[in-house]
């Protein structure tokens, strides 16, 4: 009996790892979602379209511009994270007097407008986008699998970018000034800091995050307008699960849960797509702050 | 003899929170250098005047002027800018972080300030504590913090509010220390205190709050003359 569930494990070795690359996305994304929320206290709906429109901006960077992956790795942040700039001048920020749920509805609201949009220009079917060259090639070799190179680089710059983050927020004067009006913004900006402009910046920050996933993601699934809102629902639970505004909690959680979702392919695959839930549910009864969430 | 514009005139200043009216027409004046304090009961109307000053309520009136400049309708970040600092009532220590990245929160404003060599050795405490979260500290640590955090920014005006309040009298003898020398290094402090004896030590002049209006001001030297009218005042 055990050794028939070690065999199935071993057999089913590469959907762990594979697990590890959606676990990279949903690090990504809630770790986006939690920079935002700890700052701004809204829960930004929009995430998942943000992320579309990341991948979007790469595709139309490559198709209309001929720049490729690597430059619209970092232009398709700027960009997007520019529109979420006005975004939250003009919009989001009229609502911090009021209760946070005005800011869910406003982003769901952005978040439905905007996928309508690029479905009325681009239509639903999914558009391809190539690897770059470096990356494609055949798989690496890992003993018991063969990883595609491009699956390995998305969970290596996942890491990179969460950790540079966590680092940011941690260890910089920065940091200190984003961690301080979280406690306490109007003091920070008694104290001389520009916090409204740190706020628009911090929005800016977390939906660049949302979009360089979605540059991330576009070899991967094709590019379409709904890319963002199947993925979104998974990445609400798995902030639920790691605790609203934790920034580690969020990297950790989304990992996590990726491999979680992997394993529970081989050993049961007719829960693969709802063990998350299954777990969030859980959660919120045993402990509703969340795994790293202060209650 | 004509005088120099005071470094801070207050003038006609009012406040509300909400609809509820709290400060009606507060008017003060401090100088250059000057150590002057805000006396009153509890909900006279003391930290509304420096929260108010310091662009904290929303809805103000009246005229605030510092260095000559009006600053009723700016922002709280460009009144700190400008060159006031505020010690909060309730220390305001953030607790993600710690002591020596609360100290260095505040940014600089202007040069002059303490460096934080200089800090350290006013309150060798808090060189003994950098690293621990900023609210482990006791309460009079946090005190000491709050204060030597915006002696960093070199603002010429510190506004002080009851930093007494709640501390042993070992603690409450060394911050005295502390605004003396603050005074001594040419800073001006405006203090908020229910502590009348502790601020007869430090103080040149003295204004009585009431209802969100000043009712009084006596210099230090005419205080022992007046105590009678005072004690009425504060009910002490
Ligand atoms: N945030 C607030 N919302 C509504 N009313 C307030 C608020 N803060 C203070 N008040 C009211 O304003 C009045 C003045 O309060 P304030 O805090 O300025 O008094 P204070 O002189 O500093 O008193 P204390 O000595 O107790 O600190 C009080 O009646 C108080 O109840
Ligand atoms: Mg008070």
């Amino acid at each position: 009996m055990l050794e028939d569930l070690l065999f199935q494990l071993e057999l089913g070795l590469p959907q762990v790892v594979l697990g590890l690359v959606n676990g990279a996305f949903y690090a990504l994304l809630s770790l986006g979602l939690a920079v935002i929320f700890g700052m701004l206290n809204v829960i930004n709906f929009a995430h998942g379209a943000q992320f579309m429109m990341g991948a979007f901006v790469a595709w139309m960077l490559l198709n209309y511009g001929g720049i490729g992956y690597w430059p619209a790795l970092i232009l398709a942040p700027l960009i997007v994270g520019a529109f979420g700039v006005v975004l939250e001048r003009t919009m989001i920020s009229r609502l911090y007097k009021l209760d946070h749920l005005y800011g869910l509805l406003l982003t769901f609201g952005m978040a439905l407008i905007i996928e309508g949009l690029f479905r009325n220009e681009f239509g639903s079917s999914g558009m391809p986008y190539s690897p770059p060259e470096i990356l494609s090639g055949p798989p690496i070799d890992l003993g018991f699998m063969f990883l595609p190179k491009y699956r390995l680089w998305v969970v290596v710059a996942a890491l990179v970018m969460s950790l540079t983050t966590w680092l940011v927020i941690e260890k910089t004067r920065l940091g200190a000034y984003l961690r301080a009006a979280t406690e306490n913004a109007a003091l920070v900006q008694a104290f001389g800091v520009n916090v409204p402009r740190m706020v628009t910046l911090t929005y800016a920050a977390g939906v660049a995050l949302a979009a360089f996933a979605g540059v991330l993601a576009a070899p991967i699934y094709s590019v379409n307008p709904q890319m963002g809102s199947s993925l979104i629902i998974v990445v609400f639970a798995v902030v639920v699960i790691g605790g609203m505004g934790s920034i580690l909690g969020s990297v950790v959680t989304g990992f996590g849960l990726g491999l979680v979702e992997g394993l529970t392919k081989v050993v049961y695959p007719e829960a693969s797509s709802t063990v998350i839930f299954v777990i969030m549910a859980i959660v919120l009864l045993a402990r509703p702050a969340g795994l790293f969430g202060r209650a | 003899m004509p005088q120099a514009e005071p470094l801070l005139k207050v003038e006609g200043l009012q406040a509300w929170y909400g609809e509820s009216h709290v400060l009606h027409g507060v008017g003060i004046e401090v100088r250059q250098g000057e150590v002057v304090t805000l006396l009153g009961r509890n909900g006279a109307g003391k930290t509304t005047t420096l929260r108010a000053i310091m662009g904290l309520v929303a809805k103000r009136q009246g005229s605030v002027r510092f260095e000559g400049q009006e600053l009723i309708g700016a922002r709280s970040d460009r009144i700190a800018r400008a060159g006031i600092a505020l010690c909060p009532e309730e220390r305001g220590i953030f607790a993600s972080l710690d002591v020596t990245e609360n100290l260095l929160l505040p940014p600089v404003v202007r040069p002059g300030g303490m460096d934080i060599e200089a800090i350290y050795t006013l309150f060798p405490n808090l060189k003994e504590r950098a690293r621990s979260p900023g609210t482990k500290l006791s309460g009079g640590e946090q005190q000491m913090l709050a204060i030597a955090r915006i002696l960093r920014t070199g603002a010429p005006l510190l506004m002080l509010d009851e930093p007494t309040e709640g501390l042993a009298p070992v603690i409450v003898q060394q911050i005295g220390r502390t605004i003396r020398e603050i005074k001594a290094r040419g800073i001006t402090v405006l203090l908020v205190e229910q502590n009348f004896r502790f601020a007869q030590t430090v103080a040149d002049r003295h204004y009585v709050m009431e209802h969100g209006q000043v009712v009084d001001a006596v210099s230090n030297q005419e205080l022992a003359g007046s105590m009678d009218r005072l004690h009425a005042y504060l009910g002490v």
